[in-house]
Formats: C-alpha cells, sequence, structure tokens
C-alpha cells in the first residue's frame, strides 16, 4: 500500500476548513485509509490500492471535505473541446497497445504544486499501474509541443533523444542500459523488437514510455501554465481512470481540462471522459448487508458523503473512482460514512454446532502422552536448506526447493522433521540435559504431498535403543495401536541400533539411536535416540 | 534423671519411662512405653528418651534442630579454626562438604564467611626436592667429614653439576670451606638450618616472611615461587558464639527411611529441622510449546461459539489462494518477493475453473468483474499458502445449500518471502473464520470478533475500513492494549465479495470472513518483542515460560 505525505496546510485549504488534530486524526482513519502520523507541516497515510483518486492532497481533500459534510455529493468537472489529436500507429500494438490523453491549462506550478504532482505520479505508477507495467503517465509542457503527436513504436537504435536528467543524447537501447531510470524499468520493454514513443508533428521526441520522458521537451518548470498528459498502457479502460484521477487533481489546482481526440486504427475515441457512472442500489440490499434500518433519504445522504449522487435507486459515480464494481462497493461507501464506529456489534442467535478437526485432538493425544514423560515440545520452520536436510544428514534425498527465496537458509521445504530438532538441540548445548524433546508438524515429501510427522528426540548421557523404544511403546500403547519394529539400515543411524516402525503392514515411521558422524555434523556432544512416525497414518489406522 | 517404674493396667504390667521436664513455670511428665519385659538395653534407651524429649533450654533450640550434621560437626571447630584448610584438615570432611556447610551455617547467620586474596610463598620443584633430600650445600657440607675432591663430593652427597656450582658459590662466600687441591670444611652453618626451617613453614604469606632468606632462595632455581592465594576466613558471629555454649551433640533423625516405618524406630526422636526457605535445584515438567498453547485456548474459543475447525494442505494452487478469491492475477501479493511459490503446477477443479474464470473477465449481471484475460496457466502455479482464507475457499467449495447456516475456523501457519527481523517473518500465524449465513450482516461480523477478542483478553475493540480484494464490506480491527495504552493492529476482516462467493457456492449468500493475525496477541501475552523468540526453541524459555493461562 502506497504512503504519501500530504502537505497538511493545503489539505486545510482544499477542504476549506481546519480541523483539530484528534478530529482530523479521527476522521482521516475513518475514512477508509491508513494514518501514520500527523505533523505540523504534513499528513502521512497509506492510501488503500482501491482508492488511487486519494494520493494526491487534491484528491485526498476532495473525499475528506465530503466526508466531513462540507462539500457533499458529486463535483462537476468539465470537459473543453480541444480540437487537437493524437494519433496511435499500428505499431505499437505489440508493445504498449493504448493511451489516453488530455490537456490542461490555466496552471500555476510553483515548487509544491510540482512536488504534488510528482508524488501522484509516482504512487500510481507503483500501485494502479504496477510498476508502470500496467499504466505510466507522462506530463509534459504543452507549449514546446506541435500536435498531432503520434504514439509510434520504432526499433531502439532509432530513437533518439536526450533523456531526463541525462546530458548526452542515448538511443533507446542505451536508454535501458545506461540511464538509472532506463535499467530499472529495462525489464518492461527489453523483449520486443520496436519500443514505443511519443513524438510530435515537429518530430521531436516526447518520451519513452513507460521509461523516461525528453529533457527538453518532457520536463515541467515552475513557468509551465499548460500542460499535456499521457497514459499509457494495455487497458484502455483503466488509462481512463488513471488519467481521471490525474486531471481532477490538476483540476482541483484550478486547472482547466480539454479533451483530445485519439485516433486509433479502427475508430477514434475522446479523452477525458468524466462522465459519472451510473449504477442501480436496492435499498433492501443496503440494509440487509449492513444490519441497519436506513431510510432512502438517509442512504441518499451517507452517499453524498463519499462523493456520490443518489436520485430515484440510481447512483451516479465520480469518474475518478475505479474501484466500483458492485452495488456491494457502493454499500461499503455508506458503511463508511455511517461511521464503522456507529455500527452496534451484535451475536446472532444462530445455533451451530462446534467441533475440532480429528486430526487437532489426536495430535492433542500424542501431546498429552508425551509431556507425561516429560518431554518439550518445539515449533520449528517448515522452510529449511538442503545442508540442514541432506549434508549434516548424510543422505542426498531429493528435496523441493521454493523459488526467490529471500532468506537462503530457509529455502527448501522439510521432508522430515528431525534435522530441525537436531539443531535445535545444537543451539542449545548449553544448558541441562537430559534434553528430551518433540515436535508435530507439516512435512513435504519428494511429490509435495503433505503429511502430519511427529518427532521426537531424547538426548542426555545414558540414552540409547531401549529409551527411545520406551517412549514409542508408552505411546501406541495409550493410542492402543499394536506395531512392530522391523531392522533397516539409515544413514543417520548406526546400523544395528535402528528399525522401522510397522503398523498394519504398514511402515508408518522409524526409530533408532543416531550416528555419532550425524552428531558431530550438528555439533553435538551427547548421544541421541530418535523417533519419527507419520501420525496421518497412525490416524487412518484408528479410523478403519 | 529419667526412672523406670511397672504400671499395672487391668491387672497386666507394662514397664514405662518416666522423666519430669520443666517449661516455663510447668512440669511436665514425659513417659515411654517400654513393653512387658524390662530390656536389656534400658540404658541406652534412657538416653535416646532423654536426648529425645530435652528441650533444649535455649531461645536456639531450633536453630540447633535444623543443624546438618556436617554443620555440627564443623561449628564446634570454628572457635580455633578460622580458615578452610585447616578446618579440612581438622574434620577430615571433603573440602566441598565443609565448603558446602560453612556457606549453610553462613545462611543461618551463625558465622561470616569472609574471602581474603593475598601474596603468598610457595615450594616450587626443587624446593619439595630439597626439603626431602636436604639443601645442596647442606649435602655438600655434611660429605665433608674429611677433605675430599669434587667427585668424592658430587658422589657422596648426590649433587648434580649446577648444584655442586652453586653450593661451592654459596659455602666459599660465606667463608665456610677452603678451596685447594681437595676442598675442606672450615666450620658449620647456621643459616642452613633457618633456610630449612623456612621451607617447612611453606606456603606462607609473604609479608610474614624473612626477606633475607626469600631473596635468596629466589635467586635460586625453581626452589620458592610466589602466588596469589584465595583464602576463605570464617568469624563466628554473636549468634555463633552464644551457640557455641550450647549442647550441640544432639541426636536428630535425618531421613525418614523404609527400615523406620518398619521398625517404628522414629518414636520418641526428634527430626532434623529443615531451613524450607533454602533454593531448591530446579526441575523441569514436559510442556506443549507455548504458541501451541495461546493456539489451544483459541481454538476452544472458536468452538465454544459454535465453530467447526477447517483444516487442509499449505501448499495449494494460486487458483485456491488467489483466483478463487477473485485476487486479479497481477495483484502484486502475487509478485515472486511477496509470496512464496514453487516451480511447479498443480491441477486446477474442473467445476470451479471456467466459473472462477468468467467472474475475473466479464463479472456477471451485477457486477463489471476485472476485465482482463485470465489466464490458467498462472492459476496453476503452487504457492505456500499466503493466508488461511485459502482453507475458507475450499470449505466454501465443498459446502451443500443444505449445511446452512454454518460456521468454521481455522488457526494457522502462512508464509511470505520476507526477509526475517525482530517484527517480521517469513511464516506467521492467523486466525481464520468464516459464517455462512443467508442472514448475516455487517453487524454480526462484527459482533462474532468483539466477543472472540474479548475472549483472548482484549475487551476494547474498533473497526476501521480498509481494503481486501476479496471482501466489501472491509474492515480493520484494532484491539485496545489496557496497559500500554494504544491500539495493536490485528488485521482484516469483512464480507466476502459476491464474486467470491457465487462461483464457489453456486448463490450470492452473505459469508462473514476473517482473518487477523495472531502472533501479536501471543507475542503481548508472554511479553515478547522479538517475532524470532517465537520459534527460537530456546529451551530454557520452553522450560521455564510461564503457561498461557486464560
Amino acid at each position: 500500500m502506497p504512503t504519501v505525505n500530504l502537505n497538511r496546510k493545503e489539505v486545510e485549504n482544499l477542504v476549506g476548513k481546519k480541523l483539530d488534530l484528534a478530529k482530523l486524526k479521527d476522521r482521516v482513519s475513518m475514512l477508509g485509509t491508513d494514518l501514520d502520523d500527523i505533523t505540523d507541516d504534513e499528513i502521512i497515510v497509506e492510501i488503500f490500492p482501491n482508492r488511487p483518486d486519494m494520493l494526491s492532497e487534491q484528491g485526498f481533500s476532495r473525499a475528506l471535505s465530503s466526508f466531513i459534510g462540507i462539500k457533499p455529493g458529486l463535483r462537476d468537472y468539465k470537459v473543453k473541446k480541444s480540437n487537437d489529436k493524437v494519433i496511435i500507429e499500428n505499431s505499437v500494438r505489440e508493445v504498449r497497445p493504448f493511451t489516453a490523453c488530455a490537456i490542461v491549462k490555466n496552471l500555476k506550478f510553483d515548487e509544491e504544486n510540482i512536488k504534488s504532482i510528482i508524488q501522484i505520479q509516482e504512487k500510481l505508477h507503483i500501485g494502479f499501474g504496477r510498476n508502470r507495467r500496467k499504466a505510466a503517465i507522462g506530463i509534459y509542457p504543452l507549449e514546446k509541443i506541435k500536435f498531432p503527436v503520434r504514439f509510434i513504436a520504432l526499433p531502439p537504435e532509432e530513437i533518439k533523444f536526450i533523456p531526463l536528467e541525462s546530458l548526452e543524447e542515448m538511443n533507446g537501447k542505451e536508454i535501458l542500459e545506461k540511464h538509472p531510470t532506463g535499467k530499472e524499468y529495462a525489464h518492461l520493454l527489453n523483449k520486443n523488437d520496436k519500443y514505443p514513443l511519443f513524438i510530435d508533428a515537429n518530430k521531436n521526441i516526447l518520451s519513452m514510455p513507460p521509461i523516461i520522458n525528453s529533457e527538453t521537451v518532457g520536463r515541467i518548470t515552475d513557468e509551465t501554465t499548460e500542460v499535456f498528459i499521457e497514459c499509457s498502457g494495455f487497458d484502455f479502460n483503466i488509462l481512463n481512470k488513471c488519467l481521471n484521477i490525474i486531471v481532477t487533481a490538476l483540476a482541483d489546482m484550478n486547472g482547466e481540462i480539454y479533451s483530445l481526440n485519439l485516433e486509433y486504427e479502427k475508430n477514434t475515441e475522446t479523452t477525458p471522459n468524466l462522465t459519472p457512472e451510473e449504477m442501480e442500489l436496492n435499498l433492501d440490499y443496503v440494509n440487509k448487508m449492513l444490519g441497519l434500518n436506513l431510510k432512502e433519504s438517509e442512504i441518499k445522504e451517507l452517499l453524498e458523503r463519499m462523493g456520490h449522487e443518489y436520485r430515484n435507486k440510481k447512483v451516479k459515480i465520480p469518474a475518478y473512482r475505479s474501484d466500483i464494481l458492485h452495488e456491494i462497493d457502493l454499500i461499503e461507501d455508506i458503511a463508511i460514512a455511517y461511521g464503522y464506529e456507529n455500527f452496534k456489534e451484535e451475536i446472532p442467535n444462530v445455533s451451530t454446532i462446534g467441533e475440532e478437526s480429528y486430526l487437532t485432538k489426536f495430535k492433542r493425544k500424542i501431546a498429552e502422552a508425551l509431556i507425561g514423560l516429560e518431554l518439550i515440545e518445539c515449533s520449528s520452520f517448515h522452510l529449511s536448506n538442503k545442508t540442514t536436510l541432506n549434508e549434516k544428514m548424510r543422505t542426498k534425498n531429493k528435496l523441493t526447493m521454493v523459488e526467490s527465496a529471500v532468506n537462503a537458509d530457509y529455502d527448501t521445504l522439510r521432508n522430515f522433521l528431525l534435522p530441525n530438532l537436531l539443531e535445535i538441540l545444537s543451539r542449545n548445548k548449553r544448558y541441562e540435559y537430559p534434553q528430551n524433546i518433540f515436535e508435530m508438524g507439516t512435512v513435504f515429501d519428494e511429490n509435495i504431498k503433505e503429511h502430519e510427522s511427529l518427532c521426537i528426540v531424547k538426548s542426555e548421557k545414558d540414552v540409547n535403543f531401549t529409551k527411545i523404544k520406551q517412549v514409542l511403546d508408552v505411546l501406541m500403547s495409550s493410542l492402543d495401536i499394536p506395531y512392530e519394529i522391523e531392522e533397516l539400515s539409515y544413514p543417520w543411524f548406526i546400523e544395528g541400533r535402528a528399525g522401522e516402525i510397522i503398523v498394519n503392514n504398514k511402515k508408518i515411521g522409524m526409530l533408532g539411536e543416531l550416528n555419532p558422524e550425524v552428531l558431530i555434523n550438528w555439533n553435538l556432544e551427547m548421544p541421541a535416540s530418535v523417533l519419527e512416525l507419520n501420525i496421518n497414518m497412525l490416524i487412518e489406522h484408528n479410523n478403519a | 534423671m529419667p526412672y523406670v517404674k511397672k504400671v499395672k493396667i487391668k491387672g497386666k504390667e507394662y514397664w514405662y519411662l518416666f522423666h519430669t521436664v520443666r517449661e516455663g513455670n510447668k512440669y511436665l511428665k514425659k513417659s515411654k512405653y517400654l513393653g512387658k519385659e524390662l530390656p536389656k538395653n534400658i540404658e541406652e534407651i534412657k538416653k535416646e528418651f532423654l536426648t529425645g524429649i530435652r528441650e533444649p533450654s535455649s531461645k536456639h533450640s531450633k536453630l540447633i534442630e535444623s543443624l546438618t550434621p556436617l554443620e555440627r560437626k564443623v561449628l564446634p571447630l570454628l572457635s580455633k579454626h578460622t580458615k578452610l584448610s585447616s578446618l579440612v584438615k581438622e574434620t577430615g570432611l571433603k573440602e566441598i562438604e565443609v565448603m558446602r556447610s560453612l556457606q549453610w551455617l553462613s545462611n543461618k547467620e551463625i558465622i561470616k564467611i569472609k574471602k581474603i586474596t593475598r601474596e603468598v610463598v610457595k615450594l616450587d620443584k626443587n624446593g619439595e626436592l630439597y626439603l626431602k633430600k636436604g639443601l645442596p650445600e647442606k649435602r655438600f657440607l655434611s660429605a665433608l667429614d674429611k677433605p675430599r675432591t669434587m667427585q668424592e663430593i658430587m658422589d657422596i652427597a648426590n649433587l648434580d653439576k649446577n648444584e655442586l656450582t652453586v653450593s661451592l658459590g654459596i659455602l666459599k662466600r660465606k667463608n665456610l670451606i677452603e678451596i685447594g687441591k681437595e676442598i675442606k670444611k672450615l666450620k658449620e652453618d647456621s643459616s642452613i638450618r633457618k633456610k630449612e626451617e623456612f621451607l617447612k613453614s611453606l606456603p606462607s604469606p609473604l609479608k610474614d616472611l624473612d626477606w633475607g632468606i626469600i631473596t635468596e632462595l629466589k635467586s635460586r632455581k625453581e626452589i620458592i615461587k610466589e602466588d596469589i592465594e584465595k583464602e576463605r576466613e570464617v568469624s563466628l558471629t554473636s549468634l555463633g558464639k552464644e551457640l557455641l555454649k550450647e549442647n550441640l551433640k544432639i541426636n536428630l533423625l535425618e531421613s525418614l527411611t523404609p527400615e523406620m516405618l518398619r521398625e517404628k524406630s522414629f518414636a520418641g526422636k526428634k527430626f532434623r529441622r529443615y531451613d524450607i526457605k533454602i533454593n531448591v535445584p530446579r526441575i523441569y515438567n514436559g510442556r506443549r510449546h507455548f504458541v501451541n498453547q495461546a493456539i489451544d485456548y483459541a481454538r476452544r474459543v472458536w468452538t465454544d461459539l459454535g465453530f467447526k475447525e477447517m483444516s487442509g494442505p499449505i501448499i495449494n494452487t494460486s487458483f485456491w489462494n488467489f483466483d478463487a478469491l477473485f485476487q486479479p492475477q497481477d495483484h502484486p501479493a502475487r509478485d515472486l518477493q511477496d509470496s512464496i511459490f514453487l516451480n511447479e503446477k498443480g491441477e486446477l477443479p474442473k467445476f470451479f475453473k471456467d466459473k472462477v474464470k468468467d467472474m475475473h473477465e466479464l463479472g456477471y449481471e451485477k457486477s463489471k468483474g476485472w476485465q482482463y484475460s485470465w489466464d490458467e496457466e498462472t492459476a496453476k502455479k503452487l504457492v505456500m499458502r499466503t493466508h488461511t482464507t485459502v482453507l475458507s475457499a475450499l470449505t466454501l467449495s465443498e459446502l451443500k445449500k443444505t449445511d446452512l447456516p454454518a460456521k468454521f475456523f481455522a488457526i494457522g501457519k502462512n508464509f511470505r518471502n520476507e526477509t526475517v527481523d525482530w517484527s517480521h517473518g517469513f511464516e506467521f500465524n492467523q486466525t481464520e473464520g468464516i459464517v455462512i449465513d443467508p442472514n448475516a450482516n455487517f453487524r454480526h461480523l462484527l459482533g462474532y470478533l468483539k466477543e472472540f477478542f474479548k475472549k483472548m483478553g482484549f475487551p476494547e475493540i474498533r473497526f476501521r475500513p480498509a481494503y481486501f480484494p476479496y471482501t466489501e464490506i472491509s474492515c480493520e480491527m484494532d484491539v485496545y492494549h489496557p496497559i500500554h495504552k494504544k491500539w495493536i493492529e490485528l488485521g482484516g476482516a469483512g464480507i466476502f465479495r459476491p464474486e467470491v462467493v457465487i462461483p464457489l457456492l453456486g448463490e450470492d449468500i452473505p459469508v462473514l470472513a476473517w482473518g487477523p493475525g495472531f502472533d501479536r496477541i501471543i507475542m503481548d501475552y508472554y511479553k515478547i518483542n522479538d517475532i524470532r523468540e517465537l520459534y527460537k526453541n530456546d529451551l530454557k524459555v520452553l522450560r521455564e515460560m510461564k503457561v498461557w493461562l486464560k
């Protein structure tokens, strides 16, 4: 979730009222943003991904002022017609097929405004634009551009311009290889033969989206008063929303919005389109879902407090909102306006019978038996590593690694619990012996099948096979499961002092005295006897 | 003195032992039954009887009765001996036993133990040897019963070359010998005896010794060495001095043995009093891991509220973990750097696959859906569950309409691809719940959660708006920490979107759902600040951590 730092004074100006700190904190939290902090200068707030329209001071203040009842209802944003056009050529179809564009005039940029525009752009890129993959935004000083602007794709070698923050001209390839921003986003383009470009009627390159603007034509300064805005990406609807969010923010800085005609190969679109969407609302459904008894007039008022307009069971939704997919989304807006703090919690009189899973109950019985033997339960991670699972255990089992693990020590699914318990013992050598421990947990076999495993390790001076077999005896007799032991060798046990545990002719586990080589691998100075068995197979036996 | 008397009871005669004692102003008659015959060892019995009943007259009687046999052995010696070493010698006990009894005596404030360090002079290798064999110069001189050659002297006095040279030097310097062809003794040396006595007195504190001798012997090879010695010096407190005047030789019983029970030999005797306040060595019981204790409690709370436990796999297809929950395929949580994926694919459920696909791409008559092209291969990718909500999705898919209303819960581990630090782990616990009830509403959601957290020890809860792709109305819940006086963020809840419910359940029925984190509550209860402590498996912590007492 993106965190934005909003200029507090600017927000207060836009809201049109200065709120005291406690009230402001409360209202911001209850509006549906996660407040981090409010300082003298800033409101630091996390904006949820469903409300990208609130990433700017303008959008945030717009929502807040409606919410606290100062400016409720739908805002009217006028779009004037310009006769300028943007031509989208076929060549972009493979790389970045769509764009939505607009012009905004009558702006007065100062340092604050520019910062705020850059912030919306950046935050939209990260979340809504999925790191520029889904949507990327470019803003350019209008006076340097001659229409019609073309959206085209060219081989990277043929693209030459001076990118922002650079002194020299580079070609498309060089930008991806050398320019810091180019390197960061290179993966979005470098698999393509052609890279997309906005280029004006004077053949000046505006930008190479979604990477970077041109230094000469694509830099906003405090002298800029009119801007050309484009959003490019793969989904026209999304780009429209993105554009709407930007232009309405600029309009709230007193900008005047002008539309552009987009000439696609087969059709022409005019953007931005700020016509509110309409959705029907079933008032009974509202009250049923919320557990309230709201009258139509109340619902109308609550919707207006979220910036909507209500008339006759129909809701007009502002064009910068991208998150209203279903009636239920409007109901949530009603709930927010009503105030979550005003809902009275209720436990309904619905009778159902509670029950734990059989596995839970069974594991508890095992734990009780083992605790009676003074064993201590441990709990380790499901992820481990090859050294722990194979090398230290003197074995070469097939292991399953996870993808792109950030922790190299935890990049492999554990296939049995014993290595983890030995690691625990190796970290606890300074404490008193006997150290008798156990764990129950999920392990993953080489086919990534899961089962619950039980592992017990007894470590003390005189421990031997008898002592672990005694534990097995206690456990199996309390569970009333007869078993047999068959001799078998394991790399981690002493030959002739280990075997498999057999229940109903099925192998369900193993037990034995730990091989001294393994003990040494774990840096252990005390002998240990071990058993590990499959809990699910015990349950199957008991249920059969 | 006790006296023996025959007593007639119902015509029969029995022997008794009697003794009168004074307790304060009263006189009490004590008696002991001896049998029908007068025992042969009557004198012994009399003695025991006396020690058994004699109330040590002083106010220290309880204290004396609490002295262990070791203490009673050591204490009388303390008026003369103040050093550990000499106490060991005197008592014939092991050093550790003397130390222990001194510690006990000191615990009872009978003595004070002072640890002192001082410089001492000790015998070195040759010093020990010479103490047995005599100093070389002494041996040299005593070989000179008449003038002799060097070789003769070496043989008779058993001197090596070095010892010979040293002896020659010393004796010559003091003019005790004359060296010619043969060596002649001029006079006896009185200083040799002094030196030998000096050696015998070692080890001794440096400050008590003759500097002249030290200087000479130190210049010679490995006769003496200086060392730092730690010694314990014991002194009696005023209480100790008083005790020494008392009779410490009382006969007390130590352990009660099966023999004593059989023979009733404890009768009439006293047991030594214990210091019941003394610390005892720690023993450990078997225990469940403290996290599992907490989880077990939470399970009971859910079952008490009528919830059935869900269980299911940790590794699932992305389909169940994300797609079935209406999480679009380009959602950031589905990035490699956020979730732990496996380089393997799983099967998609035929019955649900297209329903979910349609919902993502087109929605349904009341929803716009996400309007993108849904990719089956992305959905097949296996992932370690990122939330227990996957269990809710699986449960919904198996639910029949006749089962409704129904409530389910799960408490389980989830995984995210995150580096580990004090506040983050790649494994975390969540407590999941769903209520499938045609009449359920948002207030019920808040009601269930409030009740659960009240039972977890947090009666105050607040709900704030939040966003999750699979719930709408969504909320975030915080509980109020009554001691730290601040809100603890626990995680999310909401009502499943119709886009989630319809493909899985076949129709739009409200499903209340939540999955707040559980680890922070566990950490708070056990006063753990670092999340890594939860799974560190430090045996001391596992052995000594308080149990979950809710």
